[in-house]
């Protein structure tokens, strides 16, 4: 296809084209994509929040794509500020039959409270998914599972903000109410089943390690660190010892603790940090992880998370089993859902990255007769 | 010259195979498999492949391997109930775990920690009876025992992982599983446990050298790499008869750095770096638990790990609302 006097040339004048051509390839696709970042900026650029003294490498990185996007739910959410009770209106326990833990509440504000419940859990299935497809005059029945779970969650709900201040208004005043878990949804997402042994055959460690699963965080550390850390007032979760030497045998002398509890531990704290959306140094200086001198304040607010999710899991959510129906228990156990750190948090430092939902709902910020500002 | 610049060998010799000398006339016997050739093989290495030294040592060894490697993963496929398909989908997650702490060093079920003991022994036994076979090897070839010595070194980490220490610890529950991430899991959880293993001495000791075989390996092969054009790759020649390619690269390294390796002394340095990696090593994971129970406070105590000055928590250095881009 070329003129001959090309071929002939071309045969005489043989040239290795592919070293210069590599290197013209290499050297222009590189150009190419430094330009790129130059002009368009790293796409991947990330923010990090330091959480220790220089020097210590404690810092939290996030992505900018994710930190600076608000948390999607926090749009959905639902509010109206109280009725402030003028004195002598007639309250919701001798309006309405049946009403046992918002009974202090004057009318506006009770129905204020229902209507908002019925938006934070059940939008589109409305009063009637606790109440039934009843006639109004028939809402103090408790014939359904959903209003009885739903007044122990009120019970819930209180107890969280009244005695639990501590962890959720430790920085700011944040509080809970329904939305922090349920977001919308019926069932809140984040929560949690039995789920060991998962192994066959074995017995002891070797049946609750060593799969990926959902309480694993997909790791091969035990799955059974949420079913023991979780839900147990006795439990303790550390493992170091706080001279430099400490005779004994791992598990045999009293806390002298093994390998295998270390990774219960490092499970849990795991499970900790995906929950929130950081990393150890969050709480901990990595180089001593036992050390309370290096700790942040936020290692005590967690520890304080800790003891509010056993108390909530075993005096709330546990006893609820036999109310549930079947459907709503564990798919191996058949036990009652459970709750931690992620059902609230869902993957942000603070719940619904730190809006204030108690404020406008005196009602459920303590038990009893709600007290209006 | 471009051939040098290739990761494969671009010489492969095949021909009649090579059975190798047989000056007493009974040395035959001990090497079994006919030999063949292999041009994928050529282009890593030598392309012949085979015969192999049959010795009882390499028997037991090889018998030994395989029945641990099958108590392991028939223990894996036990724990997925036999079902071959979730085997393989969860191959890296699986192990076969040692016993839990309260058995202690007694024997325990077989299920509970039991197999692992007996797979372990025979590990044991594998790694010993190996490392025999090359002291033997070495021994019959009259060449001199750095092999096995450098394989004992190995052998001594490997002892002081599941052999030693657990007996020092009075516990088999502080041996390593047998699972690809359940072993990165033992690394991690030994570390935390034992207060930060970076501040033991030993560990650091071993990284050094760890660190320092790989620079040794990568000046050593890249310079013999530069001068095989002149003969360099020969390097036994080269040491009792230097060419120009030891010339140029002892001077490439005086001119670089005013010091330079022998053409012999190199690999007593290289051997030395890879040998103390896993006797360092092994060092410190023996007095871990044993002599020093958290590292981080005996640094402390030894007056090498300072504090820093500075406040712990963000609160000091920034809010949460700057940094999710809502300002108060």
């Amino acid at each position: 296809m070329f003129p001959k006097w090309f071929d002939k040339w071309n045969a005489d004048n043989p040239t290795n084209i592919f070293g210069p051509a590599i290197a013209v390839g290499v050297a222009g696709g590189a150009i190419f994509a430094a330009a790129l970042i130059v002009t368009w900026g790293n796409p991947a650029q990330t923010e990090s929040m330091q959480t220790g003294p220089r020097g210590t490498g404690m810092s939290v990185p996030e992505y900018n794509v994710s930190r600076a996007a608000p948390d999607p739910t926090i749009e959905a959410y639902y509010t109206e500020e109280p009725y402030i009770p003028e004195g002598g209106e007639e309250l919701a326990k001798d309006i309405y039959e049946n009403v046992q833990v918002l009974g202090e509440l004057t009318d506006d504000n009770f129905n204020r409270v229902m209507l908002a419940m019925t938006q934070w859990v059940s939008p589109e299935e409305g009063c009637a998914y606790c109440h039934g497809d009843v006639d109004i005059s028939e809402y103090g029945s408790d014939d359904l599972y959903t209003k009885v779970v739903s007044r122990r969650m009120v019970q819930m709900t209180q107890n969280i903000n009244e005695n639990w201040d501590g962890h959720v208004n430790a920085v700011a005043e944040v509080g809970v109410n329904c939305y922090t878990c349920h977001r919308g949804q019926n069932v809140p997402s984040d929560i949690w089943f039995n789920v060991t042994p998962v192994n066959q055959n074995v017995e002891g460690w070797s049946a609750v390690q060593n799969r990926a699963t959902t309480m694993s965080g997909s790791t091969s550390l035990p799955s059974s660190a949420l079913e023991v850390y979780l839900t147990d007032y006795d439990s303790m979760v550390n493992v170091h010892d706080l001279e430099s030497r400490v005779a004994g045998v791992p598990g045999l002398t009293e806390d002298v603790h093994s390998i295998q509890k270390t990774e219960m531990t490092f499970s849990l704290m795991n499970y900790f940090a995906n929950s929130l959306g950081v990393n150890c140094v969050f709480c901990h200086n990595s180089r001593a992880f036992y050390d309370a001198g290096q700790y942040t304040p936020q290692w005590g607010i967690a520890q304080l998370g800790r003891q509010m999710v056993i108390e909530t899991n075993a005096e709330y959510l546990i006893p609820l089993e036999g109310t549930y129906p079947p459907e709503r228990l564990g798919p191996i156990y058949a036990d009652a859902p459970k709750i931690g750190c992620r059902t609230c948090h869902k993957g942000y430092q603070r719940p619904l990255q730190g809006m204030n939902v108690i404020a406008a709902w005196p009602e459920l910020a303590k038990t009893g007769a709600p007290v209006y500002e | 010259m471009i051939e040098y610049q290739n990761i494969f060998a671009q010489v492969q010799v095949q021909g009649t195979p090579d059975w190798g000398m047989d000056d007493s006339g009974e040395m035959m016997a001990d090497r079994a498999g006919k030999p063949r050739f292999s041009t994928l093989f050529g282009l890593l290495g030598n392309a012949q492949l085979g015969p192999i030294n049959i010795s009882s040592y390499g028997v037991i060894s090889c018998v030994c391997f395989m029945i641990w490697f099958n108590i392991v993963g028939f223990s894996m496929l036990a724990q997925v109930g036999w079902s071959v398909p979730e085997f393989i989908r969860q191959l890296f997650w699986l192990a076969l775990e040692p016993p839990g702490p309260e058995y202690g060093l007694s024997m325990p079920p077989l299920n509970d920690g039991g197999a692992f003991i007996i797979a372990g022994m025979f590990f044991l036994a594998g790694c010993v009876t190996w490392w025999l076979r090359t002291y033997q090897l070495a021994q019959q070839h009259k060449m001199g025992k750095h092999l096995a010595w450098a394989f004992a070194a190995l052998l001594w980490l490997i002892l002081v992982l599941g052999l030693f220490r657990p007996i020092l610890m009075g516990s088999w529950s502080e041996a390593v599983p047998y699972g690809i991430f359940a072993h990165l899991d033992w690394t991690t959880a030994f570390s935390i446990r034992y207060g930060n293993l970076y501040y033991n001495p030993f560990h650091c000791l071993s990284i050094v050298f760890l660190y320092g075989s790989v620079l040794l390996f990568c000046m050593h092969g890249g310079t013999i790499l530069a001068v095989t054009r002149y003969g360099g790759d020969r390097e036994l020649e080269q040491i009792y008869d230097r060419g120009t390619a030891t010339e140029r690269a002892a001077l490439f390294w005086r001119w670089t750095m005013g010091f330079n390796a022998t053409m012999e002394g190199i690999h007593r340095w290289a051997w030395w770096f890879a040998v103390l990696t896993p006797i360092t090593g092994g060092i410190g994971i023996l007095l871990t638990g044993t002599v020093v129970d958290n590292w981080f406070i005996w640094a402390q105590e030894h007056n090498f790990a300072p504090m820093y000055d500075g406040a712990y928590g963000y609160a000091d250095y920034g809010s949460y609302e700057t940094f999710i881009g809502k300002e108060n």
